[in-house]
């Protein structure tokens, strides 16, 4: 296997309600592929499965570790997970606040994932916080600043930085620019490009938002009631979709 | 059976046996909070309930107990407890903590090195070293399955980012044997260093919390800290106005109104056996 | 200057208990309380004692009460303290509250019900006021009148509503329940580790949490579907017997809560339960507890656990009053050693400020 990540045949139903039906996924190192769909069609739930959040019904997740080790995702111990999230993966939530610690200054937000890791030097976590902090565009001074007290742009740059610092390989995003004002949302979005870019990192992003998926996404999936309807490079996808649901969310996009 | 028609010991013997199985489990795991079915006893709960079950479940006929409180034999809840085993169990008390061979504790250690053989049982109001940062105990209990730590290193972070220091002065968490993070009860910072490799076993009970851990002989124990910000025990920078150690624990006395003050030790024995000593020289 | 380390703190301890019972007893030149008195014209605090104290023996909770100036927590403290000691020969039978010899009955659902409504002796219905004639020793009231016993069986209420299949079916379990009082709390705590909690939990604590579910904190819609209190049978198998033989009567008090419950996934609309038992007459405690209770349910029954009332960890490491007063009350104990270094820190870290 050379993808870091590979789904098959997940499936999973809550009551009679199917959220997801038969999805098949693969991340190559250095991609970023894009779900979307309307709310309820299931991309969220499949983010959840991607990242060992929770278990489907049938199918299987894969993950490839540095080592090239293959892990199935759900097979691995709570403490195995806890790790892997903490080093090679990361999860950047919709709302900042369920990434982050809103007593914790924001260089200790940052500085925990690296302790959590082993780091034990006051002096080299506090430079590396800075570090971190400047690349998401938010002034160093600001370390010891509480992120209630910051923008809710800031925050999610907060969150973004702290979750990168680990130097993951593999991020799962859950709609980063929701609840973001428009213009504070290209801000981030460039951010990300750009961060995603130098990192050579490997993202999965749940958005709704098809101008996000296509600023920043090499792939897209299209989901519709639990399936993927459609899947591709994503100006092709985009530019020449074939299934009537994804020219119907293009087309919405364009009239907006 | 004592005259009071309580069982040597106030416990009845599958009680005590009961409390010397989760003993024996916490010394095998050392640091790791074994729960214990804790029963009512005749002090509250947070006066030392948790201690005085090790206690009772560990002394034989042949022990000689001390029991002391913020280092002194003769605060009152020390000597309430030092009476409560007199009574139940018969014992042989004493003051000396090198003629002791259990030594119940709230708040301090001796400052005398202990010796193998010797038993030191802490009062533990709060054994769990992470509830400041999270109260849930289901969650707790899994970050020490998982030695899921960073938590506690954030806070010290924090501390260090808005004091300069770690602003933990007592019940400074410490790390045994490399792998559980412990309460060490609310003993001064001071009093750390003592813990790691002594070669008395150190037994702990909470009552009201219905734990019990435990340090076996000579096993590591580290307070936590930075490379670069080493732990630093405080202790007032003064002499003992009764025995002039500069090496002691020492408690403030305020001698008036006017803010005249005094140090003198907390351990009431060892500053009393430095003053016979130095009066017997000269 | 000459400093002497306080001593003396024995003599301190027996003065202070001398002084103690000198003040217990109070002026002697009035009678003594007896335990009878006690037992006899205070029996709602001796009903609260042996709830809270966890066992039933209505002459020790007396002497509880006695001892401890009138001071319930501290009673419930001595009585606890007791039978801990005690040695345990078994577990009694479940009792049966279907054939309690019924004192008191209501429902607040059904006007009319099989069985009616026995009000019992009650304070509901009486005006709050101050009877003078009672401060100037009453003498013995005119006996109660008495309607002859009724021998139609009362069947519960919530049986009533089963009968149509509108009551989620409590689950029958023969699994021996964890017993409290020999083994920690461990989380999640099941459903008969919890009512053992919470019918030894602090009356003022439950009725407050009880409170606040209905003030909108657990989203709670209660009924009471039945209280009841009256004695009860209580029975022991020995296993050398192989029958049961009886013990005696207790009285308890039980309270049925009928909640509405929107139904989920796998259960359609119905009405669930919330259950409170209690030692003696303790009706409002029984109350309350069967609101805590059906709270804690929210988990099991796929409800969000947002309110305190609904949190496991928090109602049932709370609710204990000898642990929260023990605890609570240890903050008197010296603490200067760590006041001791607190002080140290605090002085050094304000030189240091000053420094900067």
């Amino acid at each position: 296997m050379t993808a870091l990540l590979e789904a098959t045949g997940l499936s999973l139903r809550f009551g009679t309600v199917p959220a997801l039906d038969d999805v098949s996924l693969e991340v190559f190192p250095g991609e970023v592929v894009a779900i979307v769909g309307e709310s309820g069609s299931g991309k969220t739930t499949l983010l959840r499965v991607l990242s060992g959040m929770m278990r489907p019904e049938a199918g299987a997740v894969r993950y490839r570790d540095p080592e090239g080790s293959v892990h199935v995702v759900h097979e691995m111990g709570e403490a195995a997970m806890r790790r892997l999230h903490r080093t090679d993966w990361g999860f950047v939530h919709q709302n900042p606040r369920d990434g982050l610690r809103m007593r914790v200054s924001a260089g200790g937000n940052i500085g925990e994932r690296l302790m959590a890791v082993g780091a034990r030097h006051y002096g080299s976590i506090r430079a590396e916080a800075a570090e971190w902090l400047r690349r998401v565009e938010i002034d160093p001074a600001r370390i010891d600043g509480m992120p209630a007290l910051f923008s809710g742009g800031m925050q999610q740059r907060l969150q973004i930085a702290r979750t990168l610092v680990t130097r993951p390989r593999l991020v799962f995003m859950d709609e980063p620019t929701g609840g973001l004002d428009v213009s504070v949302q290209a801000r981030l979005l460039d951010m990300i490009r750009a961060l995603v870019a130098d990192l050579g990192l490997a993202v999965v992003i749940v958005t709704h938002d098809i101008a996000a998926a296509r600023l920043l996404a090499h792939r897209l999936l299209v989901m519709r009631q639990g399936q993927v309807v459609e899947q591709g490079l994503t100006d092709r996808v985009l530019d020449d979709p074939q299934h009537e649901y994804t020219q119907l969310l293009v087309a919405s996009v364009l009239a907006a | 059976m004592t005259a009071l028609g309580y069982n040597f010991g106030y416990l009845d013997e599958n009680t005590k046996r009961m409390i010397r199985r989760a003993l024996l489990k916490a010394v095998a795991i050392p640091g790791h909070q074994v729960p214990f079915g804790a029963r009512e006893m005749p002090l509250p709960y947070g006066w030392g309930t948790g201690g005085i079950a090790v206690t009772a479940s560990v002394i034989g006929a042949d022990d000689r107990l001390k029991v002391i409180d913020q280092g002194a034999d003769d605060t009152t809840n020390a000597v309430s407890i030092r009476r409560f085993f007199a009574k139940v169990a018969g014992v042989e008390t004493t003051e000396r903590t090198g003629e002791a061979t259990i030594i119940q504790t709230r708040h301090r250690i001796p400052e005398i090195a202990l010796r193998e053989g010797q038993v030191l049982v802490y009062q533990v109001p709060m054994p769990e070293p992470l509830f400041r940062l999270e109260p849930r105990v289901s969650e707790t209990k899994r970050m020490h399955a998982l030695a899921d730590y960073g938590l506690m290193h954030v806070k010290l972070y924090e501390d260090i980012a808005r004091h300069g220091h770690v602003a933990i002065s007592y019940n400074y968490p410490v790390l045994v044997g490399g792998r559980y993070l412990m309460s060490p009860s609310p003993i001064p910072a001071f009093d750390n260093p003592k813990m790691d490799r002594m070669p008395a076993l150190q037994l702990f009970g909470a009552g009201r919390e219905k734990r019990i851990y435990a340090v076996p002989p000579y096993t590591s124990v580290r307070s936590l800290d930075f490379e670069d910000h080493p732990f630093r025990p405080v202790r007032a920078d003064a002499p003992c106005a009764l025995c002039g150690s500069r090496e002691s624990y020492l408690d403030e006395v305020v001698v008036d109104d006017r803010g005249g003050r005094m140090f003198v030790c907390s351990d009431t024995d060892y500053c009393s056996t430095r003053q016979a000593t130095r009066e017997a020289a000269e | 200057m000459a400093y002497v380390a306080v001593k003396g703190g024995e003599r301190a301890i027996e003065a202070a208990h001398a002084w103690l019972a000198e003040e217990r007893r109070g002026d002697p030149v009035l009678p003594e309380l007896s335990l009878a008195q006690i037992e006899a014209q205070l029996g709602l605090a001796v009903d609260r004692v042996m709830a809270e104290g966890a066992c039933h023996d209505r002459g020790l909770a007396a002497l509880a009460i006695k001892q401890a100036r009138g001071d319930l927590i501290e009673a419930a403290f001595l009585l606890r303290a007791y039978r801990t000691t005690l040695p345990r020969f078994g577990a009694s039978l479940p009792v049966e509250t279907d054939a309690m010899r019924i004192r008191r009955r209501i429902s607040a659902t059904y006007k009319e019900l099989p069985g009616g409504q026995v009000l019992g002796p009650t304070f509901d219905y009486t005006h709050r006021l101050l009877d003078f004639a009672l401060a100037a020793e009453g003498g013995v009231p005119e006996p109660a009148p008495e309607a002859p016993a009724d021998e139609a069986p009362m069947p519960r209420v919530t049986a009533l509503l089963a009968q149509e299949g509108l009551m989620a079916p409590e689950l029958p379990s023969e699994a021996e329940p964890r017993d409290l009082t020999r083994e920690p709390l461990n989380f999640p705590a099941e459903r008969p580790l919890r009512l053992q909690a919470l019918a030894r939990g602090d009356e003022g604590f439950l009725l407050s949490l009880g409170y606040s579910t209905q003030r909108g904190y657990g989203n709670a819609h209660p009924f009471v579907g039945e209280i009841r209190m009256g004695a009860v049978t209580v029975e022991f198998e020995p296993p050398e017997l192989g029958f049961p033989i009886e013990l005696g009567e207790v009285t308890v008090t039980e309270c049925q809560m009928v909640n509405q419950f929107a139904g989920s996934k796998t259960e359609p609309p119905q009405f669930t339960r919330g259950y409170g038992l209690v030692f003696g007459q303790g009706e409002r405690k029984a109350m309350a507890m069967a609101l805590v209770d059906r709270a804690l349910r929210a988990e099991e029954l796929g409800e969000p656990v947002e309110a305190p009332a609904q949190d496991q960890e928090f109602v049932l490491y709370h609710c204990d009053n000898v642990e929260a007063t023990g605890f609570v009350e240890h903050l008197k104990l010296p603490h200067y050693v760590d006041f001791q270094s607190e002080l140290e820190k605090i002085r050094l870290l304000r030189r240091e400020a000053d420094g900067e």
